[in-house]
This record gives structure tokens, sequence and C-alpha cells, in this order.
């Protein structure tokens, strides 16, 4: 059995991270140029830390899927990134911000990380403006803030509706930079396979070239997982599309835990589903529940086109059961009053699961003018793919499947249970509990990019100084190599009937059905069995084309679902283990009378990690989360 | 809403090396809500089910960012509809029964990888040469030390959304790259913080431009025309002022 040790510093919480700064152990940077590291991942947290370590002069190799770095799933986030700089003079501070996210997070999150987060939010927005990152700005020509969900205060900067791009062509550059500088080794198109352990510890990784199919060894001192969520396991999500679990995946089954599977965060506002053959869900940016309102018709069924419904007919009902936060409550109760509604039997639109999201008095108040400077581009989006227009009738949204807070356990450093291995960004489970506030992704993955991993990764290094260039020849990576050329033989040869979209497909469907955005015990002991027959199926009558060394792009899809089938049992099983509601994990026996999550912080105020056991069941480890800054309490937000 | 028909006409390769040609397919019960490339995936779906290889397409976000997509859609970069990735581009701007002609992007410095995949490294190679402000992690001052005008700061970020799909190389009969490299040095040129390095930087993209072989800018303004996130013309006109200035 693996030991969890979290390593937090001693100290008060605001000294916590000044303190473990300023006594870690550093490599000197003659030493530093000989130490390698591996990155996987792009994103903000990838592009950021390679970046921050190759200025540092450590020798970085950087691993993406997508033909560029530039592509990674990071550039689609819409909204916003969090910081305390407290611009508003609304009240802001490093600990209010701290405490929304534990409390957003319903007391599932560790106290010293999140403290951590919030105080290099600053850092972050400070370092992305000095990389050209055009932030909207005020007339007087400082920054701009909106307000996003589950806060009081306005500290979300933003670039209009493409954040993410924004922030992630910034992260991007300085990658380059250090591309240019020959501290960087960029390696697109790779798909990495396998972790390569030796002693006990993360040495290295096996990739497949997309573009020739090639397996590659790689080696270095340490690995860094930056590879994001695994939501598109329910396929439908407002991920991009080729988004998978494979890494993490890979790492757990290396011996790196996997800290609370089954806490997903399904987003209240995309577009609803329109067609079958519908590859993704396109999200709705958070900030437009600034101005707009979310309502149902009173009357059940009613079919009557929105706008000829009258006032008094309507139910504003996040406005009704939640005065105080009202359309701003956090995701998780957001998606779930939606749910709510249409099951029964309110929701609008053809197929009943869609709500309203009305800008008619937001337009009445400030002109068409001033929401579409705000929202333009994410109205013009929503008529394009619907054909619908958002300034004439309410837009139609519907939950989906969205951010995964679960991740690879990590420690204070960002190390997982395997010594060597690192997981920064959305792919580690560390800062936003069990539901995430919005804005703060973006915030994490760049804040453990460039801000706390370079900082806690030289404790680790600092031991392997010694440590001549890991070879690529020794058994470990023959065994690990061979692994991977035997499991996309197999995909091969199967040579059946179905597609592995088909196959993913199914797999999400019973996801969202059984562990998705409420869970029972009963759904969730079906939905065990019925995805350990969709896997026996998969590997029985799956249909891959073409060959292995080629770019072949349904063996990559086919590779990614069989890792999902496996990861599926691995979060129905946290959900089962999991006898409370915390935030996104709402169990329907364990509710209040009004319908809230109702949590158990005596029996389960820890943090499931899980480790691999081979064909056996998995063994559940637990963190206890100790709350010694804040109080525990019941979230609210009426 | 009814099912549409299409008989599609797609460039399939199998490498570099081996010379492509034109595969016609028909395509039926195509719903008008699919994006072009759903319909793409329900070709695929047939193909893969009776052990044929689909058409290879690059692709990932989906929602018209990542800048992955990208083909000929008879003969126009991302198809009809200007403004729109192919990814955002929805089935209903088609005809039922249309005849519709899909092809790689064509361009010297992008060349095809397989069916309607392309090289387009060659835009990360300008990037590395310049694209990008030498600030260190550490030490950036206070976000709101420099104020910037927010019509400057929205004119740069109007630069800034440039999504690297290739299209503009894709459209011009010269495959001139300036339209992606003018949004880059129009971003930075526009912002206080890219001043400092603003000589060197048109230098080296400029040149690391020529050299990846793509062809020079005759004005013409179809990258503007077919660019899918409106980068606009005044760009180059402000990297040749920049350009002018650097020597
Ligand atoms: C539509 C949408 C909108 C969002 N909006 C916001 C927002 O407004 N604000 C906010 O804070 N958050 C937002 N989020 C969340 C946020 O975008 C992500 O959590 C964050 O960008 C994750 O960054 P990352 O660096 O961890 O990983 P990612 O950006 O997901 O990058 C993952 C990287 O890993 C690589 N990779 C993955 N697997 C492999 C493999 N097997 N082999 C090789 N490489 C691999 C990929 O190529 C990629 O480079 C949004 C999310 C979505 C889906
Ligand atoms: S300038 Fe336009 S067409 Fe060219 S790469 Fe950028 S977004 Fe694509
Ligand atoms: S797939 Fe990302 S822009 Fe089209």
């Amino acid at each position: 059995m693996i030991t969890l040790n979290a390593k937090i510093p001693e100290g008060p919480l605001e000294e916590k991270w000044t303190r473990y700064k300023s006594t870690t152990k550093l490599v000197n940077p003659a030493n530093k140029k000989k130490l390698d590291i591996i990155i996987i991942g792009t994103g903000l947290s990838g592009a950021g830390s390679a970046a921050a370590l190759g200025e540092l002069g450590y020798n970085v190799k950087v691993f993406c899927y997508q033909d560029s770095p530039r592509r990674a799933h990071s550039v689609a986030a819409q909204g916003g990134i969090n910081a305390a700089k407290n611009y508003k003079h609304d009240g802001d501070s490093v600990y209010r911000l701290f405490y929304d996210m534990i409390k957003g997070g319903d007391f599932r999150a560790r106290e010293a990380n999140v403290y951590r987060i919030a105080e290099v939010s600053n850092q972050v927005i400070d370092h992305y403006t000095a990389l050209g990152v055009p932030f909207a700005r005020e007339y007087g020509g400082t920054l701009d803030t909106r307000s996003f969900g589950g806060v009081q205060v306005s500290r979300t900067f933003y670039a209009k509706g493409q954040t993410g791009q924004q922030c992630l062509l910034g992260a991007y550059s300085s990658l380059n930079r250090q591309i240019k500088a020959g501290t960087v080794t960029m390696y697109p198109r790779r798909d990495m396979l396998d972790i390569v352990v030796i002693d006990g510890r993360a040495r290295g990784i096996i990739v497949r070239n997309l573009l020739t199919g090639e397996i590659e060894r790689h080696s270095a001192h340490a690995v860094v997982l930056a590879s994001g969520g695994y939501g598109t396991i329910y396929y439908l999500s407002t991920l991009a599309v080729n988004s998978n679990a494979s890494a993490a995946w890979k790492a757990y089954k290396k011996g790196a835990a996997f800290a609370n599977p089954s806490f997903v965060q399904i987003h209240p506002s995309s577009i609803p589903q329109l067609n079958e053959f519908q590859s993704k869900l396109t999200l709705m940016s958070e900030s437009l529940r600034n101005d707009g309102r979310i309502w149902v018709p009173k009357n059940k069924g009613d079919k009557r086109p929105a706008n000829d419904i009258p006032e008094e007919e309507r139910d504003y009902y996040l406005e009704r059961r939640y005065p105080t936060f009202g359309n701003l409550v956090p995701r998780d109760v957001a998606s779930r009053a939606a749910k709510e509604r249409c099951d029964a039997g309110y929701g609008v639109g053809e197929t009943g699961l869609a709500v309203n999201l009305d800008f008619r008095d937001a337009i009445k108040k400030h002109g068409k003018k001033v929401i579409e400077n705000r929202y333009g581009n994410l109205f013009e989006m929503y008529q394009h793919i619907t054909g619908l227009d958002p300034y004439e009738e309410p837009m139609r949204i519907y939950p989906a499947g969205h951010y995964t807070m679960g991740g690879l356990w990590v420690d204070y450093e960002l190390m997982t249970t395997l010594p060597g291995l690192f997981s920064i960004g959305e792919s580690n489970f560390s800062d936003h509990g069990a539901n995430r506030l919005g804005a703060s992704s973006l915030m994490q993955a760049a804040g453990d990019g460039y801000f706390i991993l370079p900082n806690t990764i030289s404790n680790y290094l600092s031991g392997e100084i010694r440590t001549p260039r890991i070879p690529t020849t020794g058994s470990e990576f023959d065994e690990a190599e061979k692994n991977a050329k035997e499991r996309i033989a197999k995909l091969l040869s199967i040579k059946g009937k179905n597609t592995s979209t088909t196959f993913h497909k199914r797999l999400g469907k019973i996801m969202w059905d059984y562990c998705g955005m409420t869970r029972n015990e009963e759904g969730l002991k079906k939905a065990l069995k019925m995805v350990e027959e969709l896997k026996k199926e998969f590997w029985s009558d799956l249909m891959v084309p073409g060959e292995g060394a080629d770019l072949n792009q349904e063996l990559e899809k086919a590779g990614r679902v069989a890792d999902f089938m496996e990861l599926a049992k691995l979060m129905i099983t946290d959900a089962l283990n999991r006898k409370e509601s915390c935030g996104a994990h709402f169990r329907e026996e364990y509710q209040t009378p009004d319908g809230e999550a109702m949590r158990n912080d005596r029996e389960y105020s820890y943090v499931a990690a899980w480790e691999y056991n081979g064909d056996d069941e998995p063994v559940l480890n637990k963190e206890p989360l100790k709350f010694e800054f804040v109080e525990l309490k019941e979230r609210s937000y009426k | 809403m009814p099912d549409m028909k299409f008989k599609l006409k797609i460039w399939r390769q199998k490498n570099e090396k081996t010379k492509g040609s034109f595969v016609s397919y028909d395509l039926d019960n195509v719903s008008p809500d699919m994006s072009f490339l759903e319909m793409l995936d329900a070709l695929n779906k047939r193909l893969v089910e009776s052990g044929k290889e689909p058409v290879a397409f690059d692709h990932d976000c989906r929602e018209g960012i990542c800048g992955s997509c990208g083909m000929y859609i008879n003969g126009l970069p991302h198809g009809p509809v200007p403004g729109l990735t192919t990814c955002h581009l929805a089935m209903r701007y088609f005809n039922d029964g249309d005849s519709i002609t899909i092809e790689p992007w064509r361009a010297k410095a992008f060349p095809v990888i397989k069916d309607l995949i392309v090289d387009r490294s060659a835009f990360d190679r300008i990037q590395v040469a310049g694209g990008f402000i030498s600030v260190t992690a550490g030490a950036a001052s206070e976000a709101n030390a420099i104020l910037i005008t927010k019509t400057k700061s929205d004119e740069a970020f109007d630069s800034a959304i440039c999504i690297g799909c290739g299209a503009c190389v894709a459209s011009c009969k010269n495959a001139s790259a300036m339209l992606f490299v003018s949004a880059k040095i129009s971003q930075f040129a526009l912002l206080p913080q890219g001043h400092v390095e603003a000589k060197a930087r048109v230098r080296a993209m400029v040149q690391e431009m020529d050299r990846q072989g793509f062809g020079n800018c005759s004005n013409t303004g179809a990258c503007e025309a077919r660019c899918p996130k409106q980068i606009k013309l005044t760009n180059i006109a402000r990297l040749n002022r920049e350009y002018y200035k650097a020597y």
C-alpha cells in the first residue's frame, strides 16, 4: 500500500508558500543543464512550465498530440481567468479568493494548495500582461474585470470570449522563446503510450509518432504530466474532441494514485445536442449569466415560442431558489436545477432537454450595442450553430460534461505517488475540491506551470544531480515498448464491425445516465455491469482499419477509448464509495429536503486516492482533509 | 428537418511521397444541423465499418478556435461562408443534392501528409524566430503599471485572434504568409510591451517566412476575404511599415 504524504509546510496559511520557497533545495545553474525534464502537454500548464523550466536552464522536452503546441485544449477557454488583484476595490483579497474556492469546492480540497494558487494568481496576470496578452481594458487604460458564478466580487480578467486562446498564445510565445534559445525541444504529433519506471522512479516515456506510427523512447530525470482533463469520457462534452485520459491513466497503472475520479463538473450552459452525429457540445460561457436570465415556463409542457410567454408565466427558477446569488450560483447548482426542471417536464425545445437563457431585459437596460460588445462572438457562434438569433429570442442551453476536478493525486510539491512523476493543471486533482469555480482553471494551470512547479521540482531534482543522462536501452524501456506495440497489434487485429466512436458514444451514454449530474447506488451498480460488458464487446467487435506504422487516426481513437473503458470503472467505483453528496458529486440518497447536496464531513472529509492493483479491485487510500483555517459550513447560495 | 444528400469528391493521398487523386462518394441522411466535419465523420463511419481507411483530416476543438481544421471546399478555404472555420460550417449552408469537392491546402510550404492533412509546421518556425516578448517568469511588473488605451488594446486583440489555420496562405495565388505574420507583428506593435524588441522581431520573422518558402504578397486581398477570423489587410500595411523602420 502506498503512503500519502501531502508534505504540507508548517506554519500559518499565509506563510507556508514563502517559507517553502525560502527553504527548499535548489539546483545550481551549472547542474540544471545536465538535468532532463519531459513534459506531456502544451496547454497553459504544460507550455508555461516548459518555458519557465527552460528559462531556469533545465533541458526540457515537450510533447503534444496536436500538430502545433498552440492548439492545446486551453485555447478553447472562453470566459476568463481569476486573480485576487482587487482592482475593483470591492473587498477582494487572496484570502477571499482562497475561501471562495474552498467553499465552492464544497470543502473537499486541501487548504494549503488552494491558498497558494490564490497567492500566485496575481503573478499570473502580471506575467501574461507582460507577454502581450491583450486583456480587456477600461477607458482609463487599466485592466477590466467581470464577475463569474459562485462569488460576489469582480475578479475575472478576460479577453472577450477568447481568454483561453489569448493566454495560451502568450504561453506558446514564451515556449517559442525557449525553443529558440535551445533549452526546450518540441515534439508535436506524439501520443504518450506509457511511462517508464526504473527502480521505482519515473524515468521516461514511450510515445507513438502520429505521422509515421513509429514507437519512440525518451528518457529524463523527471516527467511532468500536463495532459488536461478527461471530460470527453462522456463522448459529448465541451472539450476538444481528442482530449483524453490516456496519459494520466497510464501513470495510474504505473503507480500514481488517482484521486476523486468521480468529481466531474457538468457545465450548466452549452448548446443542446442537435443531431445524432454531433461530435461535441459547444459551451456558452458562464459570463453570459452576468446578463442573461434563466427561466422555463411555469406551465408544464408549454410549447409556445418563448417570446409569446408572458412575464407572469415564466419561472426564473434560479432567482426563485437562490435569491442571493440568483443566476450566478455555482455550476453544479445551476446544472442540477436545470436537470430538475427538465426532468419534471418543464424543459423547452423539441426534446424538452433545454432551458432558456434570456437577454431581453439586459438588452432593454443596456442597449443591444453593449450586449454585442460584451458577448458578440458568443452570440454569433450560437446563431451559426443553431440558426437562431439570440438577440431576438432566448438562447436554449443544457448542461454538458466540462471539467474534471478529479485527477492524479499530488502532494504540495505537485508530485504524484510515483517518485519523479509530477502532475499539473487539470490533470491533477489538487485545487478545486468537489466543484470548480469559473475562471479558476486557467489560473490554476498557469500558476502551476509558471510559478509553482519550477519552485517545487528543484527539491526532487537536487537529489538527481549525480544521476547521469538516462539511457533508453534498459530492460524497462524494452518492456514498456513491447507492451505498447502489443496493444497496438491487438487493437488492429480484432477486425470487428464497430468503430471506436460507436463504442465511445455508448460508454458516454452510460456514464452520463448513471455517473453524471446525479448518481444513486442502484444506477451505479448497474453501470458497473454495463461498462464491463461493453468493454468485452469492444475488445471483440472493434474495427480499426489500416496499419500501425502509418498515420492512423482510428488507431489513435481506439487506444483512447480502450483507456476510457477502464477509467469509467474507477469513476463508478469512486462514486459508489462516497456515500454523501458534495459539490458536483450528487448522490440522490443524500440530499436535504429542498434538494441541496448533503455532505457527511464526519465520514467523508477525505481525498479518495485510488491505487492500481492489477486485475484486482483498486485499493482505496484516504488523505484526511484537515481544516485548520476555515470553518466547515453548509455551502449555501440562498 | 429534412435529410440531405451530397455527392462528395475528396482528395485521397496515402502519404507525402505517393501521388493522390480524387475519389467520389455519395452520402445521404445528412442533417442540416451537422457541421462539415460531422458530415465527414458520417462518411468515415461507413468507410471504417466496411474495413476501409477513413478520410484523414486534422481537427480538435470543433468550435473554430484551435485552428486545426481547414480544407478547400469547392475551391474555397473553409468553404462558402465568410467568418467560419470548416468545423463551424453547418450543412444547412449547402443545398440538398450539391456536389462538393474537398481538397487539402495547396502551398509549397504546406506539404500534404495524408488525404486532407498538411504540414503547417512552417508557421511554428516563424513564431519561434521572433513571435514573443522576452520576459522571464517572475520578472514582470505590476499589470497596471503600464496603461494602454482601450482602443489600442482592442485593436491589438483583433490582430491577436489569428488561429494559425493557414487559410490565408491557401487562398493566396502566391501562397504568401503575410497575413499570418502581420497579425503577430501588429499585436506586438500596438502594445508598449512589444516595442523593445520590435526591430529584431520583424527582421527575424520576415526572414524565417522567406526561408520557409512562402511567396510574396501582391496585395490582392484574397487572404482577408477568406480568413475565418477576419484579420485585416491593414495588418500587412503595418508589417511593411515596421519592416522598413527596422532597417
Ligand atoms: C469550452 C471550455 C471553456 C473553458 N473556459 C474556461 C474559462 O473561461 N476559464 C477557466 O479558468 N477555465 C476554463 N475551462 C477549463 C480550462 O480550459 C482547462 O481546464 C485548462 O485549459 C486545462 O489546461 P491544461 O494545461 O491542464 O491542459 P490542456 O490545455 O487540456 O492541454 C492538454 C495538453 O496535453 C496534451 N496531451 C494530452 N494527452 C496526451 C497524450 N496522451 N500524449 C501527448 N500529449 C497529450 C495535449 O496535446 C495538450 O497539449 C474551459 C474548458 C472548456 C472545455
Ligand atoms: S490570418 Fe486568418 S487565415 Fe491566416 S492563419 Fe490566421 S486566422 Fe487563419
Ligand atoms: S477544429 Fe478547431 S478550429 Fe476547427
